[in-house]
């Protein structure tokens, strides 16, 4: 399960990922991060498992956590299963099944947005 | 055994023809030989649905009162061409808006008159005795017009080349976005279900051939432009109603950083006369080859990275110098697959009835690139020769004397074999001080990632190079690996001064 976390650094830098690792025990993978000088915005994938474990870990910890579930959108009335997207994903989000329909498999995503400026017909977006 | 055509329109009459999708053909032949597939099989349908930038539609407006002859039409902002008679037009489908860019261009104007939707006309003219009128603005749906007739001068290309990219930067081109490093592959057109590759001597399809166009029953008009069937490259003319048209088969789109282009839904059916159309139906993707080009080279001949099929590009993975890149195809094949299935219903259910070119298209021909009369200006026609330079090894010192002794900024720095490998600009010495004092050698401060350009690069090119990377100069490096000479913006002022001839 991917979470994307979101905190404030106002309150001094905290170790938030390695505090979260070191109580719960669970490995915390970091797919993507962007730390600015105020806040913070970190997308990690966690064992489905642990997720609620973690999330309760980390909004103690006072950040905001929120669940990855369908984070790539295609609007069906514009998108014509072109397939342009697929390839410029660096994770296997996007195929085609056997019926040559655009599938999309949001697990993997990690909401670089590649796939989005890639569509000719302007049909993705990231979840809001 | 042959087939006439009347033969074939008077089963499709009778509701007894008998349409087989092109992509099937190979299956049939190989069950029931060529003779039984001749026998069995009265029209093959082929489809395609992609980008096809050479799209438009000629529109007559109907005359307002008091009258205008419109000299400039704009048709929801975006410009239609209107050198031609008093309310006609015609609206290209990558011409921009002038409010909002390539995210709405011409295409995107057609797709909204196919869905119904109303457009703002807005015309200028500068009046005359017989039309008095100077300015219009109205909204109109298509079926205010008396005309709004496709005409596409270049479709439904017989194969297109596919697309890589092995610069060390994204781009953004007509053939999608392109990975640096050659990290994917892009490609356009439906393989075996594309028209003309099921009959590349152009015997059954042109000019008068009744076809599918955007929904609508269409028409070849004859060879496209830049047609070039004698390489493999053979395109149509076509044209259709927009009245017919639906929005399942005309879709506009914008590539990010390129243009707005429209995706055009169009399939040919064809006569299944002889045993030689049998056999150029049953085609497969694993015979029909192009090449994957390298767009990382902003020349007019791109190098070719490898030959492929259509079969390994529909696979999805391409191997290239022993790795595997993912494909990711422009035009829908799920859509082509639609468009042919859409044709056999037409013809199996007696609504479209075929007809043998009027007109042969010339099968020979291949398209010219441009005679050039005047060279474009290379780098070499305004490079500064008189070089100066400095070893990696020199004292930072040395290389802050020797940058203002010549009255320059770049410093190309050479190792012992006279290879270029870096750059030291005024700014690095002006931080080398700022930070560390005097000390340490050119090799600590250098860029050693240098962007660099060649002698017979066009200055178009290498221009764009200064933009993109947001430098003032290149060195510029010739085809034995040694530094030629240094194009500064400086040097870019001698395209002006005296204009540029050969």
């Amino acid at each position: 399960m991917k979470l994307l976390v979101t905190f404030s650094r106002k309150g001094g830098k905290q170790p938030l990922i390695a505090q979260t690792v070191k109580d719960t025990g669970v490995l915390i993978n970091v797919e993507r991060a962007f730390i600015e000088s105020n806040e913070g915005e970190v997308l990690i994938d966690v064992p489905d498992e642990d997720t609620e474990i973690i999330s309760a870990a980390m909004e103690k910890a006072g950040a905001r956590v929120k669940k990855i579930e369908d984070s790539v959108i295609r609007d069906e009335s514009e998108c014509v299963n072109c397939g342009a997207c697929i390839s410029v994903c660096p994770q296997d989000v996007l195929s085609f099944d056997e019926t040559w329909t655009l599938c999309i498999d949001s697990s993997k995503c990690v909401l670089c947005g590649k796939c989005v400026e890639a569509c000719p017909h302007q049909a993705l977006s990231l979840l809001p | 055994m042959e087939k006439t055509i009347e033969l074939i329109n008077t089963r499709i009459r009778d509701g007894n023809a008998r349409a087989i999708r092109a992509d099937q053909m190979p299956d049939i032949v190989d069950e029931l030989g060529v003779e039984g597939a001749l026998r069995e099989v009265d029209v093959v349908t082929t489809g395609t649905f992609g980008a096809m930038c050479s799209s438009g539609a000629f529109f007559n407006f109907g005359h307002s009162d008091p009258p205008i002859r419109m000299e400039k039409v704009w048709m929801n902002e975006v410009e239609a061409y209107a050198g031609i008679a008093a309310v006609d037009a015609y609206l290209g489908a990558t011409q921009k808006s002038e409010t909002q860019g390539i995210s709405y261009g011409g295409a995107h104007v057609l797709e909204d008159l196919v869905a119904g939707n109303s457009v703002r006309l807005r015309a200028q003219s500068r009046g005359t005795d017989c039309y008095p009128r100077k300015t219009l603005e109205i909204d109109l749906t298509l079926e205010d017009m008396n005309q709004a007739t496709m005409v596409n001068p270049r479709n439904s290309y017989q194969s297109y080349v596919a697309a890589s990219n092995t610069s060390d930067r994204t781009l953004h081109t007509y053939m999608g976005t392109l990975l640096p490093n050659a990290g994917n592959v892009s490609y356009s057109g439906a393989g075996c279900l594309s028209p003309i590759p099921n009959d590349p001597g152009l015997r059954t399809i042109g000019s008068g051939v009744p076809i599918f166009l955007c929904g609508a029953e269409g028409m070849i008009i004859g060879e496209g432009t830049q047609a070039s069937p004698g390489n493999g490259f053979g395109t149509l003319m076509t044209t259709g109603d927009m009245n017919d048209m639906s929005t399942d088969f005309l879709r506009a789109a914008t590539f990010k950083g390129y243009n707005s282009t429209l995706y055009v839904g169009l399939g040919v059916p064809i006569p299944v006369l002889d045993e030689e159309v049998v056999r150029q139906t049953a085609v497969r993707d694993e015979d029909l080859k192009t090449t994957i080009a390298d767009y990382g080279v902003s020349n007019r001949n791109r190098p070719d990275l490898r030959e492929v099929t259509y079969a390994e590009l529909k696979s999805g993975l391409v191997e290239m110098d022993g790795e595997e890149v993912k494909t990711s195809s422009l035009s829908s094949y799920k859509k082509a697959l639609e468009v042919a299935d859409e044709l056999k219903s037409w013809v199996e259910g007696g609504r479209m009835q075929l007809a043998l070119p009027t007109r042969r298209i010339n099968t020979e021909k291949t398209a010219r690139p441009m005679r050039d009369r005047a060279r474009a200006p290379q780098v070499r026609d305004i490079m500064n020769t008189s070089l100066v330079t400095i070893s990696e090894d020199e004292k930072i010192q040395t290389a802050a004397k020797r940058l203002l002794r010549g009255e320059i900024n770049h410093l190309p720095v050479l190792d012992d074999t006279n290879r270029l490998v870096g750059i030291v600009t005024t700014f690095d010495i002006a931080k080398a001080v700022a930070s560390n004092g005097k000390g340490g050698t050119v090799r600590d401060i250098m860029t050693k990632r240098v962007v660099y350009t060649s002698p017979a690069e066009a200055v178009d090119v290498a221009t764009r190079k200064l933009e993109m990377n947001n430098i003032s100069a290149l060195p510029v490096v010739d085809e034995n690996g040694k530094l030629a000479g240094i194009l500064s913006a400086i040097n870019l002022g001698k395209l002006f001064e005296r204009g540029w001839k050969r």
